[in-house]
């Protein structure tokens, strides 16, 4: 990382810890818009939150391990989340998935080689209605078949 | 003013699928006051919606009893057993029910501040759930000194989860809030003593706050006049899997199940998993029994499988998803659903004995007795109910028909 990038990412934070607080009930807040920002919340993060907050890095770094959905380690523009769960399990989930795999060139947990779309299984999305769903990043989406769910990757820049 | 009025709503349903205009609740509550929200709460007999059943009038009054200058109202909207969806249709379609009904739990018990805790799978509402909340500031209904001669302030803010299932029971849920890991406390003591930031605090389900408006319009003994003797009032329940119309639907406590699959239009039904993933799982035999906190109880989640399905198969589902969601404080439920889930593999792999089984079955009981919370005490229900149900089919002569195929 360039000196550069620390000094503006130390400034993020900073601003981030400004307008939640320094309140510990705070933190997983701005890890969530470091997250939301970056895909992941790298070391020299974790270390600047827990500088500024005033807390052990290891404490930060416990948060960051315990939540599915903060990353310690570099993730795509698009985080996929195909649900995994029985309801959308039984709908085809599995058909999805081999083709969105196929399209990609990745298996599940992986990340493309231009860091645009990184595949990972979730549990339970609330969708059991509608499935197979899942989200890219915050959006969600339903009712999927292999065509489609190639479909909204292929369009996703 | 409020633009959900002008929504369409298509759902119908006795209690909270019916009319409602935004604010009638909070209108009404201050009419009654204090005291007597708490006596149409108590003859409603309303219990917690999530599923585990505590009464509310009963929480609310150990909270308003309370001295402590400072007190919360908590939404839990981290709604994330497997095949529960109810509480995304109200915050989408009928976040005044939700909001008022959080009004309405602050000005009961003294609260200033209200939390939505929103499980982070559910982003794509915050936008609309912050706007609708602008809105009511707009019109006074949230904020300073909100109602004339009240002399009552409060506001709500929503908090984002971050992809922890776990973080649904209640103290994992304050953990997460206070900004540590979502690992549950022991209780007691509860939150209504010692919740957010040590302060009393109540925390409810969406379901449940989103009932209470409508008990106090038209009062505790209506509320009686649905559902059963012990489960009062309606409940709205998840339906998905194999069935025509899978979705929400708002039906009195004491619907059977076999009433429910009729009205999804589920045919060959095989099994009926009550509760979700850690709830239990019945077979055509029990199709009579019926929903409700003294029979089958459920925080909602129905999920159908067909005759086609493959029952070791959708257990294996439920017991990954209990490893994965685990939080590993206590040993009981981290170690034990990981022995659980190799037990479904060698069954699998037909490399089991009958008594390796009844031990694991044993583990599952010892879990049940001996973890710390909800999830470890009742994965072990659907490992235990789906091979107590269906042996023939995990075990017996159906298996081995399938295996000469």
């Amino acid at each position: 990382m360039l000196v550069l990038e620390k000094n503006a990412l130390s400034e993020e934070i900073e601003n981030l810890v400004g307008e939640f607080g320094k309140d510990r009930s705070a933190l997983l807040q701005i890890l969530q818009a470091i997250q939301g920002k970056h895909k992941y919340i790298s070391d020299f993060a974790q270390q600047e939150v827990a500088r500024m907050m005033d807390i052990h890095p290891v404490e930060v770094n416990s948060i960051v391990s315990f939540y599915a959905f903060l990353y310690s380690e570099p993730k795509g523009r698009y985080i996929v989340r195909l649900c995994q769960t029985i309801s959308c399990d039984m709908s085809g989930k599995e058909e999805v998935a081999e083709a969105v795999q196929r399209e990609l060139g990745i298996s599940f947990g992986q990340t493309t080689k231009d860091k645009r779309i990184t595949l990972e299984f979730t549990n339970c999305l609330g969708m059991c209605d509608q499935g197979p769903a899942m989200l890219v990043n915050e959006k969600v989406y339903t009712k999927l078949d292999p065509e489609t769910a190639v479909n909204i990757l292929s369009e996703i820049k | 003013m409020i633009k959900t009025e002008t929504l369409s709503k298509k759902r119908s349903g006795p209690v909270l699928f019916s009319e409602y205009k935004q604010g009638e609740g909070v209108k009404k509550a201050l009419e009654l006051g204090r005291e007597n929200i708490l006596f149409e709460l108590k003859s409603s007999g309303l219990k917690g919606r999530g599923g585990a059943g505590f009464p509310t009038a009963t929480k609310w009054m150990l909270t308003a009893a309370s001295n402590s200058d400072k007190k919360f109202i908590v939404c839990n909207a981290d709604e994330g057993e497997p095949g529960t969806f109810k509480d995304r249709v109200l915050l989408l379609e009928y976040p005044e029910l939700v909001f008022d009904g959080m009004i309405i739990a602050g000005y009961t018990i003294g609260a200033k501040n209200g939390i939505l805790y929103l499980r982070g799978e559910y982003e794509y509402m915050l936008k609309s759930l912050e706007d609708y909340l602008e809105l009511l500031r707009m019109d006074n209904l949230l904020g300073e000194n909100i109602f004339a001669g009240k002399d009552f302030t409060f506001d709500i803010t929503i908090r984002l989860g971050s992809g922890a299932y776990v973080c649904g029971e209640e103290t994992a849920l304050i953990e997460s809030l206070e900004g540590y890991r979502g690992e549950p406390r022991n209780r007691p003591p509860y939150p209504v003593n010692t919740g957010f930031l040590g302060h009393p605090t109540v925390v409810n389900n969406v379901e449940t706050l989103a009932s209470v408006p409508h008990i106090l319009i038209k009062g505790g003994d209506w509320f009686r006049t649905h559902g059963t003797d012990k489960s009062t009032g309606s409940k709205l329940f998840s339906i998905s899997g194999d069935c025509k119309k899978p979705g929400v639907y708002e039906l009195p406590w004491g619907t059977s199940i076999n009433e429910l699959l009729n009205l999804v239009e589920a045919k060959n039904t095989k099994a009926v998993q009550v509760g979700g993933a850690s709830g239990i799982c019945l077979p055509k035999s029990q199709f009579n029994r019926v929903l409700g906190y003294e029979d089958a109880a459920t925080g909602g989640s129905i999920m159908i499988f067909n005759e086609s399905r493959n029952m070791l198969k959708i257990l294996k589902n439920f017991m990954e998803f209990f490893v994965e969601e685990s939080c590993g404080q206590c040993t009981p439920c981290r170690i034990g659903n990981i022995k659980l889930l190799e037990g479904v593999e060698r069954i699998e792999k037909d490399d089991f004995t009958f008594s390796y089984i009844n031990n694991l079955k044993e583990l599952g009981r010892t879990m049940q007795a001996a973890s710390k919370c909800g999830l470890g005490q009742s994965s072990p229900n659907s490992f235990i109910s789906i091979l107590d149900n269906f042996k023939d089919e995990i075990f017996g002569a159906k298996r081995k028909g399938e295996k000469n195929v």
